[in-house]
């Protein structure tokens, strides 16, 4: 017989996001809340992350990834949140009961509430479909992170890294510390998509080369990798054949995206988003399935993890209230995204209260505006001088703002 | 001395597993010789693991007689060796009125041959059974059935080996000596006698007779590639989809076909290549077999890939030429005691069992041997967690912990799974060796999550850090270890991160 328990909030995967919403969870009254993880330790992908640059907004200081982590799961810990490690869940219902095993065997967890907060995983070569032989040496950049940082393995001698997304340079710089030799860093955009700092700290102070507007077309050795292909991408996207030229390496480091983990939320009936692949939410975080929340990477990638606590805690509080009411204020307010919005979150909003909106530019621009609107009325204008893909913007509108409509809209003006 | 075997297999595909255990029934001594380090790594690991029913090929051929037969015998043989088999059935889609003559000529061929239940539907009756499908008319085989290729011939060599087949991997024949008293055979890991040589070398048959002295067959390496696509697209169809097979053409066309496991595979292509080993994907047929494959099934699009690989057909005709060529299989009088199988391309997955019973009344002519009296054909079935139903799963998991703990998120591998593919009889313990046994890196993330988790469980093991690679050979994995860890490359112990118990 599979064993039954009921918990108030049920938190599915222990990193940040997870870690902070349970522990609002609590605080916001909950009884108990059980946050599960998979993972032999708490603290999700920071565990591997021993650079710093974190917590400078939610813990005022900057920290390395495994000390943000503790102090995460210290606040978990004294808000009274109970926690299994080693424990995967399997499976979700639309009624929020779930299937979870472990070495103690299977257990059946029925939750007042849920929050989702499951992370992202990385895009591989067969997501983007790299032409070429099939040797050993490709390696995702957590996959080289992980066995760097957490097994003290070194993967390879000479590399090529593809892809300028933040895990890649901060790779980079911790690969020509321990002496490999980065040979360069392609990126197939006009821009590098990951944070300016990164392009700075880890591939100009080491002289790391950067190439825009590449890529690599084809992958060449039958037993290691001996080399790659890179040529330039023109303006159409298609390959420049005459820009064909071969770089010698042994390993091809692949940061190339991340993709919100959402297999257990589609099982659940959950609504995804076809431009995040995370879940449809309200300002509660709410999905659309009454009673399941999400926030952190699993809703949408994020490149502060500061960020990814804050919306945790507002997800974990909404859980709190739903797993004590029942229901939530349905959010009937569209929020559209408009002219050089890639994706704009929540996606539905109630409108009483103030609301934190995350959004993506489509592009890089300078001196532009973010501007709020609704039936061409201009509710918000927030002007600003540097927009990249690679920042999240987060905007506040306050309380009562949005009150009566049916429909906001936000773009990028001139 | 050396031991002379009664037979020396060259060749460790589904053909010659079939043939070696076929052969352990009996009181003979038998060895497989493999040039890679794990069997399953050439052809047979790289098709479209289709139980062909044999509406493809020509009536008196030889790859008729052996499809009909091999595929009779199929459902049976998985079921003894714990081997994914499902009927789910195929589809022939006619886009368009003109080629409605098309599928009755298959249904003609097909009937000729023997082919059961065999009907054409029209695009009503095609939108019943395959709501996302679209086409003019269809011939449905209710009775073409998928198979996990690499599976069955892991399985068959796992079981061929227990009944007491000698397995020698990393072993390529380089020279064979045709016989005074017994054949001799090179290999770099030293001599091998034996009575009767059995060639089934796959894309590499052609060179193996040539080292016997026999120069009259030529193969000609066809390559397909194929996408394979997420799990999630599994709902898409339940029948593999074919369009009418391109007249002239080297293969039966772009093809969609679920997989025993729930993805969809796409593919193949055909081009004739000059490397029999190159298995290389390219850009072009990526987007050549998304494109086509749209057109059979619209709503698959890029996104869904999570792979893609090629598999090699050993065609015995050029291109120039063209048109059908069959299986040869053979006993010239030039190299009397040597089988030659040449040109075993589709179907010879669904042929393999036939193929086997031919070898084994070849090898019965000139050693008429008794039955061994401890033959087990059966593989003791071992669960796949991911299979079960969630109360076989607590089951499971209640008995012995290791089932408890999930090790490869995307396929639901448990740790029990990859220590027991660890622990194979053939003693192959390359990455991949363990990935086709168990599933674990197989699935959307490609081994990003799990691969460091199975490394930990290799070392665990006892094979060192530097060990440790993708297929063996120089697929080396790592380049040693980071700075200030304890001495160097190899010697690292297991470090206290994430995943470590
Ligand atoms: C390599 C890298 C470098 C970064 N660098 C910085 C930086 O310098 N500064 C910064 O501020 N931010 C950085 N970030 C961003 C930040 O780390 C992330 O935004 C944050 O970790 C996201 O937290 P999360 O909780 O959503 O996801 P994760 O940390 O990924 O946690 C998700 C957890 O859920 C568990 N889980 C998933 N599915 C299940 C299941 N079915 N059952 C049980 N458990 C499950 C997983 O094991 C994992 O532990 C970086 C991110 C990465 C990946
Ligand atoms: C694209 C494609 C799709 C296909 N689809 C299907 C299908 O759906 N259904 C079907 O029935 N059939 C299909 N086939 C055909 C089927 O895959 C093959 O007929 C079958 O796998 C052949 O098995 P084999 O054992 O002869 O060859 P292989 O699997 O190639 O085995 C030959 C082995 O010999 C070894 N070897 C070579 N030289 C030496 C040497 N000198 N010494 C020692 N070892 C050596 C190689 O390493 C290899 O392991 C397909 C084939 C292709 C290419």
């Amino acid at each position: 017989m599979i064993e039954m328990e009921r918990v108030d909030v049920a938190v599915v995967g222990g990193g940040p996001a997870g870690l902070a919403a349970a522990a609002a969870a609590r605080t916001a009254g909950a009884g108990r809340v059980l946050l599960l993880e998979r993972d032999t330790r708490l603290g999700g992908i920071l565990n591997q992350c021993i650079h710093d640059g974190f917590g400078t907004k939610v813990f005022k200081e900057a920290l390395t990834g495994p000390e943000y982590a503790a102090l995460a799961i210290r606040r978990a810990h004294d808000a009274g949140v109970e926690t299994r490690v080693d424990t995967t869940v399997l499976e979700l219902d639309p009624n929020r009961t779930m299937t979870v095993i472990s070495r103690n065997g299977m257990r059946r967890i029925e939750a007042g509430a849920v929050v989702l907060s499951m992370g992202c995983r990385e895009r591989t070569r067969g997501a983007i479909g790299i032409a070429g032989s099939r040797p050993s040496g490709i390696y995702t950049a957590g996959a080289v992170q992980n066995y760097m940082n957490l097994r003290n393995i070194l993967v390879g001698r000479r590399i090529v890294i593809l892809g300028s997304g933040d895990i890649g340079l901060i790779m980079a710089r911790r690969l020509a510390l321990e002496g490999a030799e980065v040979a360069c860093v392609a990126e197939i955009l006009a821009y590098p998509s990951g944070l300016a700092r990164n392009i700075v700290q880890c591939l100009d102070d080491f002289g790391i080369p950067l190439h825009l507007n590449t890529t690599v077309v084809e992958i060449h050795g039958t037993d290691r990798v001996a080399g790659v292909t890179l040529a330039e991408v023109g303006c159409k996207g298609g390959i420049r054949r005459r820009t064909r030229r071969r770089v010698e390496c042994d390993t091809l480091m692949l940061s190339v995206g991340l993709v919100p983990e959402n297999e257990l939320s589609k099982r659940a009936g959950v609504v995804l988003d076809a431009v995040t692949r995370g879940p449809v939410v309200d300002d509660a975080y709410q999905t659309s399935v009454p009673g399941v929340f999400a926030c952190g990477n699993v809703l949408q990638v994020h490149d502060l993890v500061d960020y990814a606590s804050l919306e945790a805690e507002k997800a974990g509080t909404s859980a709190a209230a739903f797993a004590r009411t029942g229901a939530l204020p349905a959010a009937r307010i569209r929020v559209l995204p408009g002219a050089g919005i890639r994706y704009v979150l929540p996606q539905r909003v109630t409108g009483g209260d103030a609301i934190d909106f995350t959004m993506r530019v489509s592009k890089p621009a300078r001196d532009a505006a973010l501007v709020f609107s609704s039936d061409g009325r201009e509710i918000r204008r927030l002007q600003q001088q540097v927009l990249a893909p690679a920042s999240m913007a987060r905007v506040r509108l306050g309380r009562g703002r949005l009150e009566g409509l049916s429909e906001v809209m936000v773009e990028v003006a001139g | 001395m050396y031991k002379t075997f009664d037979v020396a297999i060259i060749g460790g595909g589904v053909v010659g597993c079939a043939i070696a255990r076929e052969l352990s029934r009996y009181r003979l001594d038998v060895v497989v010789l493999e040039r890679e380090p794990d069997v399953a790594r050439g052809t047979s690991s790289k098709n479209s693991g289709v139980v062909h029913t044999g509406i493809n090929v020509p009536p008196g051929s030889l790859k008729a007689r052996l499809n009909v037969a091999g595929a009779a015998a199929f459902e049976a043989l998985c079921r003894e060796l714990d081997v994914p088999f499902k009927r789910v059935g195929k589809l022939v889609i006619a886009m368009r009125a003109e080629e409605a003559p098309e599928l009755q000529a298959l249904l003609t061929r097909g009937s000729a041959n023997g082919v059961p239940d065999l009907e054409i539907i029209d695009s009503e009756t095609v939108r019943r059974l395959e709501p996302n499908v679209s086409g003019y008319a269809a011939l449905h085989a209710p009775t073409a059935a998928i198979t996990c290729p690499y599976s069955l011939t892991i399985a068959l060599a796992e079981n061929a080996a227990s009944n007491g087949v000698a397995f020698q991997l990393e072993s390529p024949v380089t020279s064979i000596v045709p016989p005074g008293e017994a054949f001799t055979l090179t290999t770099p890991s030293g001599l091998v006698n034996a009575l009767l040589v059995i060639n089934s070398a796959g894309l590499h048959a052609d060179r193996v007779a040539r080292m016997a002295g026999l120069s009259k067959y030529r193969v000609y390496p066809c390559r397909g590639e194929y996408v394979i696509l997420d799990k999630s697209r599994c709902g898409l169809i339940t029948r593999m989809v074919y369009p009418v097979p391109p007249k002239g053409g080297p293969g039966l066309g772009v093809h969609i076909t679920p997989t025993v496991d729930g993805n969809i595979l796409l593919g193949p292509s055909a081009t004739y290549i000059r490397g029999r080993d190159d298995v290389r994907t390219t850009m072009a047929m990526r987007r050549q077999l998304l494109k086509e494959a749209a057109e059979l099934l619209p709503g698959i699009s890029p996104g869904d890939a999570i792979a893609a690989y090629s598999g090699v057909r050993p065609k015995t005709v050029p291109s120039s030429r063209g048109g059908f060529g069959d299986f040869i299989i053979e006993e010239p009088p030039e190299t009397l005691g040597m089988l030659h199988l040449v040109g075993i391309e589709s179907p010879g997955l669904t042929a393999a069992p036939a193929i086997a019973a031919l070898a084994r009344e070849w090898v019965l002519r000139y050693l008429p041997r008794p039955e061994s009296p401890r033959f087990n054909g059966r593989r003791e079935p071992s669960p796949r967690f991911r299979e079960l139903v969630a109360e076989s799963q607590a089951a499971l998991a209640a008995v012995d912990p290791d089932y408890g703990q999930i090790v490869c998120r995307c396929e639901l591998v448990t740790k029990a799974e990859v220590l027991e593919s660890i622990r194979n009889p053939l003693g192959a313990k390359s990455l991949i060796s363990i990935k086709y046994r168990s599933r674990a890196m197989m699935g959307r993330c490609q081994g990003g999550f799990c691969g460091p988790r199975v490394v930990d469980l290799l070392r665990e093991t006892g094979v060192p850090v530097d060990r440790i690679t993708l297929r063996g050979g120089g697929s080396w994995m790592f380049a040693g270890t980071t700075r200030g860890t304890a001495n160097g490359a190899g010697r690292a112990p297991v470090t206290t991160g994430a995943g470590d118990d």
